[in-house]
């Protein structure tokens, strides 16, 4: 056994060849989800959308054409098309174009980021609920059980309600509500993987519950749940600009796509067509991001 | 099936007090004393410790919520901060309003998603069912709040064939079934009912498409039964769970109607809802809250009591 060090035993050599034959198949699907994903041109196309609208916010600063607070009471509401105003003027006189591009930063971030905390808090406590069962399982899956008593609109407006308006505060609600069906969905996709042969090898080769949950559980369950967690930026973004349309996000003079169509609202007898442009906007990046989710839940072959 | 009744009933209690501690607790979580939700902000310091006594807020937690639990049993949902009156009274008529709304919507949602879910599950693969999916998605991902001004710009403003705002003529909160009446109704329904519209076609899609693979429906064709018998046995075995999706939806709707209420000023709980945060009024958000999240928890039971019922598959004992 002294060269045991030096040269692999016939069963490492073994073991080596799995682990290489793991890793490329595991590139193998990898490729193979993109190769999917490259023939299916409404994904591909919403994804171009979502990216150009990406790249259009971040670069809002270069590209606007005009100041997103200067406003002008000579020029208010202003129609479509306005020679220097292409998408017309809001009710204080501003570029239109100029505020959806600078509202699409918060409208994003407020509605990307409760679904990402929500994807990481919810991950963690589903992982750990299927995979140690028991009391900690009845513990979690039971408080989860409580918000599922209430509709995801109600309880969104319920915390961000009590606790004021506010960016932050919307975005606390709206991770509340998304959490519990991370959870679940978390809690049952590991149930699924722990009784498998492979977790049961690993731990019988003496790998610790660390290793093994990040290793083997994770490694299987990251998949499903973000798609799942992708499925749902569409109804977040739809709540998040809800919450400040009900004035309970953003604050005026900020620009947010909710809160535009908020203050639009009254202008719909002078300039219908302007005003419902911010919801347009919402629109367009929900169903983006829902369609995107479809055919990543397809690639990768997700089921549910 | 009894103990299964009893089973689940004992299962709802927990989740009752549940929802009703996090209904406390909004206004534990609210930024501020919680006594600024009894007392106006200008009130005299004596009276303020005067009704922090009286109510008990000098006592611990768990004291304070069984006191209001036991309040809230009784059916007293504390007063209005704004018009001083018992959050009840303001309560009662609005919660007709939302449910006669949701109950329309979700009843338009799910015929129209029955006949779009079952027609595209039937022809799968053809224009309608790439029509109905494409509808669906759209139901799903529209904000209704934005579908809502966009159909008054349509209906109200351009073409002024529906009116805009309120339940009746003159802003009066009465409802009547007469033609007045139902025009304040239209257009509210059809922007809420896109959603269980969505849910629902996506789901009867998939059954519909599930149940035509199977084995019986082939034995059922081949043995001379005509299209019109076919679909009677793919509508009973559909029937379950496309109206177990139907009640969930009418609960969401309920909780979900915030939005669509305060764009078309349908004065219901939303709207009440939407003044009670404006002006920062907890008891009528506490109470407004806590009442519709008891009716989602009722109606959950319900749904799967029903689809137990109804579906012999489902043994639960």
């Amino acid at each position: 056994m002294a060269n045991s060090a030096t040269t692999p035993s016939a069963a490492e050599a073994e073991l080596a060849v799995q682990a290489r034959q793991a890793a490329e198949s595991s590139t193998g699907y990898w490729a193979g989800v993109w190769k999917r994903v490259r023939r299916d041109p409404v994904t591909i196309f919403c994804a171009s959308i979502l990216l150009l609208m990406l790249l259009a916010i971040v670069f809002a600063p270069l590209i606007a054409p005009h100041d997103p607070y200067q406003g002008s009471m000579l020029r208010r509401l202003r129609a479509i098309g306005t020679p220097n105003y292409v998408l017309g003027t809001d009710e204080l006189g501003r570029d239109m174009l100029t505020r959806l591009l600078y509202g699409g930063r918060l409208s994003w971030f407020m509605g990307i980021t409760p679904v990402a905390l929500a994807f990481v808090i919810g991950t963690v406590l589903g992982v750990l609920a299927g995979y140690t069962g028991g009391k900690t399982n009845m513990a979690i899956m039971r408080v989860t059980d409580v918000f599922y008593a209430f509709p995801s609109v109600l309880l969104a407006v319920a915390i961000s309600g009590a606790l004021g308006a506010g960016i932050m505060n919307a975005i606390l609600a709206l991770t509340l509500v998304f959490i519990p069906p991370i959870i679940r969905v978390a809690e049952t996709v590991t149930t699924g993987v722990r009784n498998l042969d492979f977790v049961d090898a690993a731990r019988a080769s003496g790998a610790n519950a660390f290793t093994i949950v990040r290793v083997h559980v994770l490694g299987n369950v990251l998949g499903p749940i973000f798609v799942y967690a992708t499925s749902l930026i569409s109804v977040s973004m739809i709540l998040a600009s809800g919450l400040s349309f009900l004035g309970l996000g953003t604050k005026p003079p900020e620009p947010e796509w909710g809160l535009m169509l908020n203050t639009l609202r009254t202008a719909i007898y002078v300039q219908p067509w302007v005003a419902v442009l911010p919801g347009a906007c919402i629109f367009i990046t929900s169903i983006c991001f829902n369609l995107v989710s479809d055919g990543l839940r397809q690639a990768m072959d997700v089921k549910g | 099936m009894f103990f299964y009744l009893i089973r689940r009933i004992a299962y709802g209690i927990p989740i009752a007090l549940a929802v009703g501690f996090v209904c406390f607790m909004l206004v534990q979580i609210a930024p501020g004393d919680p006594i600024n939700a009894i007392v106006p902000p200008d009130a005299p310091g004596d009276v303020v410790e005067q009704v922090r006594r009286d109510y008990g807020l000098d006592k611990p937690l768990p004291v304070q919520f069984g006191l209001w639990l036991l309040k809230v049993v009784q059916g007293d949902l504390g007063r209005s901060l704004a018009s001083g009156r018992p959050v009840w009274s303001d309560l009662s008529s609005a919660i007709g309003n939302t449910l006669m709304l949701a109950t329309c919507a979700s009843l338009l949602g799910f015929i129209l998603g029955c006949l779009l879910g079952g027609l595209a599950g039937t022809f799968r693969g053809s224009w309608i069912d790439r029509a109905a999916v494409t509808l669906a998605v759209g139901g799903v991902s529209v904000p209704h709040y934005w579908l809502g001004m966009v159909m008054v710009v349509i209906f109200s403003v351009q073409l002024n064939w529906l009116p805009a705002m309120g339940a009746g003529p003159g802003g009066s909160a009465d409802w009547a079934w007469d033609w007045e009446h139902i025009k304040h109704l239209v257009l509210p329904t059809v922007t809420l009912c896109v959603i269980p519209m969505g849910i629902v076609t996506r789901t009867v899609r998939g059954i519909v498409a599930e149940i035509m693979n199977q084995e019986f429906v082939t034995a059922l064709r081949g043995k001379g039964l005509t299209r019109g018998g076919v679909f009677l046995h793919v509508v009973k075995n559909a029937a379950p769970t496309a109206l177990a999706v139907m009640g969930l939806q009418l609960g969401y709707l309920m909780g979900g109607s915030i939005l669509v209420e305060t764009v078309f000023s349908w004065p219901g709980t939303g709207l009440l809802l939407n003044n009670a945060i404006f002006q920062r009024d907890l008891p009528v958000l506490q109470g407004t809250i806590l009442v519709l999240a008891m009716f989602f928890v009722i109606l959950n039971l319900l749904v799967d009591l029903m689809q137990t019922a109804l579906d012999p598959r489902i043994k639960r004992g």
